[in-house]
């Protein structure tokens, strides 16, 4: 009789279990069937009337009974809740296909860019920046540089006076002797010099009168002229590109002898000619040669350094 | 320089060369070729014809009806239209078919009812400049000398089929600014031999010096001086052969004597000037500094006023000359000329550079004088063209010259061993290669050992040192045979400076906060110098400026960013955030460099937050910009040392700027434009900023703190509090933190209130309060102590009361 009462409790409570489509319901199920006052606990009170045979069956199915209905119950429980969570995540669906909201960022410009990516290039070679003021006197931007006032050299520079004895820099050259003058003739010399320029042009496509500019010199002991090269070579393939080229040319600066200027192979047409190389398939870039040893401030040099050491003067960055 | 490819054949054996190719070589030697001209691309067709007949044309005044030979079996008939056509003449046809330049075709045409089988042409038409075209054939058809064949090429007889190498010289080479120094530069390039033109003198018996006698005052200005005399000539054209190489060279033919000295200018690099012996006012030649004042009429016809800085060539009396330089248009050489002084001298520099600069007159001759002559080549070059004269103007050239020569140039003698040459150029030359360029360049070469003696001839007057010889042979020994080579010496260390590294930390946290940087001009217009100075200071003018506009060196970078602002609002940009960092200049005294700073401003306007479909718009506004700058105070550590003063600056709008104070010293300003600047350069609200980047990188940073992350719970307590409008949140946070003590960490504002429910004149700030003691939980008695106390100083410093 128990038994079978047992049995059809269960089979009651299975079929409840599984009508029931909400927590509050199957939460319903489990006090009515698995409560205190519920019909299991009722038939188990029952037992005393039952033989002493009998009594441990019955209790091991009544806990089987209650075991099976409670493990429904839970597997219920959370079919109900991530039924319930799923129904919910449905609803918070977004489009995804909206653009995100903007951060604000800036960004150089690309000038300064450029004259980082280089001073990065050259600080990796041991190299450190130097910098000057932008308003010079003759003195710094010509005569130390072996440019008198009646130099015919000076034909080539157009420059903004200030007074006869101030100008604004034409180049970034005077930093050069301003960084010697400081040196204490101790050690190698290592710098590069960017900066602004400011030539008496009119300003169009191609001219500025005011540029950037960035120079290096390099005092040290066994300095060649194929350092220079190589330098410009390294400086070449990592500012315009590894398949870059450089050639050097003979040329004439009034503080270098020798004197170079430097082409790199068109990066347009790749050194076959085209209009932006004017069909020679290289650029001028930069000019540079062997620091005139005459040269005031490398006063503080020694000798044996200055007999052999290099200077380039890079010219290629117009703003 | 212009080079004609077949003059210079003159002088060096070019054959296997073209002109393209010894361009090539001449640039990767030293001196850059700008160009290879050839003078008759696109040209055609165009032959020399004999006009048989001309009459006038029937319909037309203006024109003329001629029958031309042009070596064809019958003659052709042509119109022209030009005033100095006539029969008999020999002259230039564009035939049936021709091309001019332009690309310009000659077809059979009818002109008012006459048939035309091609063109008469004029040099212009051939694409000479008119600058170079004789006055004679100026405003008419050119007429060739009446030797030539009918018949032939018409471009070849005018030089046209000639290529022009056109050089671009330093200043150092100015031994190649004539044929025979580009030859001596080729010849070494190439390896082959000069072949100098060969002078022979052919004199009369009668001596110059009885007709003039030469002496030098300015002995320093002019240390030599040859006066030769030419009888009897008769001036008349050049031949045809010397016009088309000046014209070639860019120079304008004139007439025999004239382009003679101008022929031997291009061959020697000699100036020379040819004086009318009859009109020259005297029989000597006096060459003295001019007296203040004196006066000369030149050749321009140009009246012009000395002073004791110019070199004159004088009569004993009078100037005739301005040394150098041009000369006195009384003693000019005129068609009815008959007796020649032919002057060819060595002139310093520098005086003749004086000269024309102070009046204008750059030639080609004080080109080369300025730059220096060959002292060796003077006396050579007046012989020679004394024979080109005789030879090309009739007369005969008298015995000698009267002269001055007080110059001893001896060649500069240089030692050099090939280990120098070899460690500063990174090369392995053999002594034989160096010892071969310098006989390439025919300089005298003495060995001894390894030891080169170079004994460097006057014409390269550049070469005065030991490096002056390497760099000779490394341009010869050619620079792509340089290996490329990194230094290898003791190691320095590659760093950026503190200054260098906070101005790089700067730029990118103004990037990170959307600040795009700008570069603009430190010249600007005196208006906008001082605008927005944070200094008043007086601001630096140029000497001569290219315009206003870029006449004055800027005290602020903000006047420019605002014209930044104002073209791309002009073009439909309106939100903009910028930035620059660059120097102002600020004057000292006159003879003194000015101060230069740098600076950081900004300049942001339009929306600073735009999340369109979310419908969110946040306007750029004074805080957007102050956070900013806090954003960089605090990158740089400088948080602690910054603070803000109401402040009233021109041009700023008065109730929305604020000075910025580092340790109590002004170091920039922050605020927006002012509405009406605003308006008159049509910007929209713009939010500009302004710092010493100076000042922020060289104050002094406290080294950075660890800090634990606290162990302890802290507590919060907000307040709201009423105070009067004028009073400033700041100060009131101030009054908060130093009453607060060590147990208050954080005091954060939340909630401003400027309502109707308030009090007219009232605001209401509400202030978030964090107490933390890293050591222990604070007790609720420990914070209301601290607390109370921090009402109490309210209160009683800024009058403010608790809102209920």
């Amino acid at each position: 009789m128990m038994q079978e009462r047992l049995l059809e409790l269960q089979e009651e409570a299975l079929q409840k279990v599984a009508a029931a489509s909400e927590l509050k319901e199957l939460n319903e199920v489990r006090v009515a069937y698995l409560g205190k006052k519920g019909p299991i606990t009722e038939v188990l009170r029952g037992m005393g009337k039952l033989s002493a045979e009998e009594r441990p069956k019955i209790g091991a199915l009544a806990n089987d009974v209650r075991e099976a209905i409670a493990t429904k119950i839970e597997e219920k429980q959370k079919a109900l809740e991530t039924a319930a969570v799923n129904a919910k995540l449905a609803t918070e669906t977004i489009d995804v296909t909206l653009p995100g909201r903007p951060v604000n960022k800036g960004n150089l410009h690309p000038l300064t860019r450029v004259v980082e990516e280089i001073e990065d290039l050259f600080i990796g070679m041991g190299y450190t920046v130097a910098e000057g003021p932008e308003v010079e006197s003759d003195y710094y931007n010509f005569e130390a540089l072996n440019l008198p006032k009646s130099h015919p050299a000076r034909d080539m520079q157009d420059s903004f006076y200030i007074t006869d004895e101030i100008l604004m820099r034409t180049h970034t050259s005077p930093v050069q002797a301003r960084t010697m003058e400081k040196h204490k003739g101790q050690g190698p010399v290592k710098i590069i010099c960017p900066g602004k320029v400011y030539r008496r042009d009119n300003d169009d496509a191609t001219h500025s009168h005011q540029f950037q500019q960035i120079e290096g010199l390099v005092i040290d002991e066994n300095i060649s002229m194929s350092d220079l090269k190589g330098t410009l070579d390294v400086f070449a393939k990592k500012v315009f590109g590894q398949d870059r080229e450089i050639r050097l040319r003979p040329s004439f600066f009034p503080f270098t002898e020798p004197s170079v200027e430097v082409d790199i192979s068109c990066k347009i047409c790749g050194g076959k000619g085209c209009s932006v190389c004017k069909q020679t398939g290289w650029i001028e870039v930069l000019g540079g040669g062997i620091v005139r040893t005459s040269l005031k401030w490398l006063a503080s040099i020694p000798r044996n350094i200055l007999d052999s050491h290099l200077e380039s003067a890079w010219n290629g960055l117009p703003c | 320089m212009f080079v004609s490819y077949k003059w210079l054949q003159d002088y060096v054996d070019l054959s296997g060369i073209n002109a393209t190719e010894l361009a090539d070589k001449i640039t990767k030697s030293g001196i850059e070729v700008e160009r290879v001209e050839k003078k008759s691309e696109g040209l055609k067709g165009v032959v020399i014809g004999h006009v048989l007949e001309r009459e006038q044309h029937p319909n037309a005044d203006k024109l003329n009806k001629c029958q031309v030979d042009i070596g064809a079996e019958n003659p052709v008939q042509i119109i022209c239209g030009a005033p100095n056509v006539d029969k008999g003449q020999k002259v230039a046809v564009a035939t049936v078919g021709a091309v001019l330049p332009g690309n310009f075709k000659i077809k059979k045409a009818k002109l008012r009812g006459e048939e035309s089988h091609g063109m008469i042409c004029s040099l212009q038409e051939l694409g000479f400049e008119s600058k170079l075209v004789s006055k004679d054939y100026a405003t008419g058809i050119f007429v060739f000398p009446n030797d030539v064949e009918v018949g032939r090429d018409a471009l070849e007889e005018l030089g046209l089929s000639d290529e022009v190498l056109e050089l671009g010289l330093t200043p150092n080479r100015s031994d190649a600014l004539s044929m025979l120094g580009v030859a001596y530069e080729v010849g070494a390039i190439l390896g082959r031999e000069v072949k100098w033109p060969v002078v022979e003198k052919e004199e009369a018996a009668e001596k110059a010096t009885d007709y003039i006698s030469v002496k030098v005052e300015a002995k320093e200005d002019n240390p030599i001086y040859m006066a030769k005399i030419i009888k009897d000539v008769k001036i008349g054209p050049s031949p045809l052969w010397m016009q088309t190489r000046l014209m070639s060279a860019g120079i304008r033919p004139h007439n025999n004597v004239v382009d003679i000295t101008n022929y031997i200018l291009l061959e020697y690099g000699q100036p020379l000037h040819a004086f009318d012996y009859d009109r020259f006012g005297s029989k000597e030649i006096v060459i003295r500094r001019a007296k203040d004042a004196e006066k000369i009429v030149t050749l321009d016809e140009a009246e012009r006023t000395l002073t004791p800085d110019h070199l004159v060539i004088t009569n004993g009396s009078e100037p005739v000359a301005i040394a150098g330089v041009m000369g006195g248009a009384d003693s000019e050489v005129k068609n009815d000329t008959t007796n020649i002084i032919l002057e060819s001298a060595y002139f310093a520099g520098t005086v003749v550079r004086k000269a024309s600069k102070d009046h204008g007159l750059r030639s080609e001759a004080s080109a080369r004088f300025e730059k220096g002559v060959d002292p060796a080549r003077v006396r050579e070059a007046g012989e020679r063209a004394a024979q080109l004269i005789a030879q090309y103007a009739g007369g005969t050239v008298l015995q000698g010259a009267a002269e001055v020569d007080g110059l001893t140039m001896e060649p500069a003698v240089i030692s050099i061993t090939l280990e120098k040459i070899n460690t500063l150029l990174g090369t392995s030359m053999t002594v034989s290669v160096v010892e071969s360029i310098f006989k390439r360049l025919q300089f005298g070469v003495e060995l001894d050992n390894e030891t080169f003696t170079i004994s460097v001839p006057t014409r390269r007057g550049d070469i005065t040192i030991e490096a002056d010889l390497v760099e000779e042979a490394a341009r010869l020994y050619g620079y792509d045979n340089i290996p490329a080579t990194l230094p290898i010496g003791s190691a320095t260390p590659g760093q950026l400076t503190d200054y260098q590294i906070k101005r790089r930390k700067a730029r990118r946290t103004l990037e990170g906060a959307g600040l795009y940087q700008a570069v603009t001009y430190s010249l600007t217009s005196q208006e906008k110098a001082s605008q927005f100075a944070l200094e008043a200071r007086e601001s630096i003018r140029l000497a001569m400026p290219m315009s206003e506009e870029r006449s004055q060196l800027r005290l602020s970078i903000v006047p420019q960013l605002l014209e930044v602002v104002k073209y791309n609002n002009a073009r439909q940009i309106d939100s903009l955030a910028l930035y620059e960092i660059g120097s102002v200049f600020f004057k000292r005294d006159e003879q003194e460099l000015p101060e230069e700073k740098e600076h950081i401003a900004g300049a942001i306007t339009g929306l600073w937050e735009s999340h369109l479909w979310q419908g969110e718009k946040k306007p750029v506004d004074f805080f957007v910009a102050k956070g900013v700058i806090e954003a960089l105070f605090d990158t740089l550590g400088l948080a602690d040392q910054i603070s803000y003063r109401q402040a009233e600056i021109n041009d700023m709008h008065p109730g929305r700027t604020a000075e910025v104070l580092l340790n109590g010293e002004v170091i920039g300003f922050i605020g927006q434009v002012h509405p009406t600047v605003q308006k008159d350069l049509d910007i929209k609200e713009t939010y500009i900023f302004e710092l010493s980047l100076k000042a922020l990188a060289e104050a002094e940073v406290a080294p950075i703190a660890y800090q634990t992350i606290p162990r302890y719970p802290s507590t919060t307590r907000d307040i709201a509090l009423v105070v009067d409008q004028a009073t400033k949140a700041g100060d009131i946070q101030d009054i908060i933190e130093e009453a607060g003590g060590k147990l208050l960490k954080e005091v954060s504002i939340f909630d401003l209130y400027e309502g109707d429910r308030m009090e007219e004149g009232k605001k209401s700030i509400a202030y978030s309060l964090k107490y933390f003691d890293p050591e222990r939980t604070l007790t609720d008695e420990d914070i209301t102590k601290a607390h109370d106390k921090v009402l109490e100083a309210v209160k009683e410093k800024a009058g403010a009361e608790l809102r209920g």
